[in-house]
């Protein structure tokens, strides 16, 4: 089984968000990028795919070359090698666009991409590619089992979760579940070392434009201070509730 | 020309974030000139959506699509949207929605934005305002296809009832095999789900062990709410990973959010930050929610909570 898993550059949790260029680009000055979290729970699962069930795993990504650090990073947690299409991701169809000519030219069984990215949040890149390669797509999967073509999937719902059969090929969109928390690996000194070694093709885009454009950014309007009730003054709590948020 | 949308039902009876994208989907038309199209799968009382602004119903009766079905759905919608000649079609942020937006995006060759917040500022360029940055920025964003697909967030328009009816017409779209099948649903019916509550009461490690979950559900029950945990809640395995909300769980975008024991990491208040109203009940005064929260009771869950839920008992039979 081949498996591509598709990693997403993203700001550290903890970033500042700041624009600059008038608002129209976001300000990377100072900032750490991290795996996508998402994105991270499906490596991991490829990880066992790899030890368990003798799958190869390759990572991309659709970048320029600052985000070679993050692949690395990828290489050094297990993946064999890496892809790194060399373009700027300008919106989620155009990366869709350059996944789909990857996977097409690397004869991938299963894709495992994040179910968004924790930057721009616009969850369509696993659905769009899934529907250019014409592959079966699972999004917010939390469970995923392989058995030779045949899969099974299990898809976080509005309240609840569903279980589903379908077959290879197979995009995900993968989230906290597939693996836990407690299982994410961090690379250590052999791996970081092996991945030094490890193959990082850098490949030309293919010819596509972008169907949207972020003008520009803004941030929400300062929030006012928190008003504090006192514990045992609830029924002004319910007051504000009902007059002055108009929630109750 | 029409708007088409997308309106979400369960076992017959509309949800409410179908019904919101159809009011949002009305003011785009009249900005537009022109009407909505409601798509429908499997719903009961199809005329009812001209109360929210649809002026038609594409009303698909068939019982191979009783379960939802992302690639089969998106189909049938895109077969609605090209036999309208749909410039814009809108879909909701719930799960099923964003798990169909994608292909249908791609099935129609049309632009996709999620996320987003309010009506287009201008229609010509398209563009719209969608959050990013796990809700810490919004980018305005155009759209440069001939058909756009708008996905908008949840609760961030709210229903305009007009006291309209719409006229139905029955509908058949050809269907694509599948590709997926649906082996089990595992679902609480009786609760409200977090994507569809107007107000969610969540509950944090300050609760000391899932034994003191019973106030956190009166809590709800007495509010139509839905119930959340933090993520350390549902990692050790108190309530259940469905629960979770934040940046790797559910996010939330409820009129009211109600925070009971959760200090609110950076990771917490990035799923919830687009919740209207935010409160926060923490013994711990330095607590980081409450520099996220619009009203806060420093106090201890287990004496404020119970004493919330008989002053709000008493609200409701005072209003009734």
């Amino acid at each position: 089984m081949k498996i591509l898993v598709c990693i997403s550059h993203v700001p550290d949790t903890t970033s500042k968000i700041n624009f600059t260029d008038g608002d129209t680009k976001f300000d990377t000055n100072g900032v750490q990028f991290v795996i996508n979290p998402n994105d991270e729970f499906g490596l991991t699962r490829a990880m066992w795919f790899k030890e368990k069930q003798a799958a190869s795993v390759d990572v991309v990504n659709v970048g320029g070359a600052e985000t070679e650090p993050t692949l690395r990073k990828a290489l050094a947690i297990g993946a064999d090698a890496a892809i790194r299409v060399n373009t700027e991701a300008t919106d989620g169809y155009a990366v869709a666009k350059q996944l789909a000519k990857v996977v097409n030219d690397g004869g991938y069984d299963l894709v495992i991409a994040g179910r968004e990215s924790i930057d721009y949040n616009g969850g369509m890149v696993p659905g769009m590619l899934a529907a250019m390669i014409d592959a079966n797509f699972v999004a917010n999967c939390i469970s995923l089992e392989i058995d030779g073509t045949n899969a099974k999937a299990v898809r976080e719902i509005d309240g609840g979760k569903e279980t589903v059969s379908t077959s290879l090929p197979l995009v995900i969109g993968g989230q906290k579940g597939l693996v836990e928390e407690s299982d994410l690996r961090i690379p250590n000194m052999r791996g970081i070392m092996m991945a030094r070694k490890k193959p990082l093709n850098v490949v030309e885009p293919t010819d596509v434009s972008a169907e949207t454009k972020a003008v520009s950014f803004e941030k929400p309007a300062p929030k006012g201070a928190v008003k504090l009730v006192d514990a045992d003054n609830i029924d002004e709590l319910v007051n504000l509730l009902h007059n002055e948020a108009k929630v109750i | 020309m029409s708007i088409i949308v997308y309106t979400e039902s369960e076992n017959g009876k509309f949800k409410k974030a179908g019904l919101e994208v159809v009011s949002y989907a009305k003011a785009i038309a009249d900005k537009m000139g022109t009407s909505v199209t409601a798509v429908t799968f499997n719903a009961d009382n199809a005329e009812s959506l001209g109360n929210y602004g649809a002026a038609k119903v594409l009303s698909i009766k068939n019982d191979a699509l009783n379960k939802f079905n992302a690639k089969t759905y998106a189909a049938a919608i895109a077969e609605a949207a090209k036999q309208e000649d749909a410039k814009v079609v809108i879909v909701s942020a719930s799960a099923d929605s964003k798990y169909l937006a994608p292909i249908l995006a791609v099935g129609l060759d049309a632009g996709y934005v999620s996320n987003v917040v309010e009506v287009p500022s201008s229609t010509s360029p398209f563009t719209v305002k969608r959050s990013v940055f796990t809700n810490k920025a919004f980018a305005n964003t155009e759209i440069n296809t001939d058909v756009k697909v708008v996905g908008l967030s949840n609760n961030s328009f709210g229903l305009i009832e007009s006291g309209g009816s719409a006229s139905v017409e029955e509908f058949s779209p050809s269907l694509p095999d599948s590709g997926v099948n649906v082996e089990s649903v595992d679902k609480a019916t009786d609760k409200v789900s977090i994507a569809d509550a107007e107000t969610v009461v969540s509950g944090g490690r300050g609760l000391k062990g899932p034994e003191n979950w019973g106030m956190i559900e009166e809590l709800a029950e007495v509010l139509g709410a839905a119930t959340a945990c933090s993520k350390p809640v549902s990692d050790l395995g108190w309530r259940p990973h469905s629960e979770h909300v934040g940046q790797t769980g559910k996010p939330v975008a409820s009129n009211l959010y109600i925070a009971i024991g959760i200090s609110g990491a950076i990771q917490h208040l990035a799923g919830i930050n687009s919740s209207k109203v935010k409160v926060v009940i923490n013994t711990d005064a330095e607590a980081p929610f409450f520099k996220a929260a619009d009203y806060g009771i420093v106090g201890d869950a287990f004496e404020v909570v119970p004493k919330l839920i008989e002053k709000l008992k008493a609200f409701k039979v005072a209003n009734a």
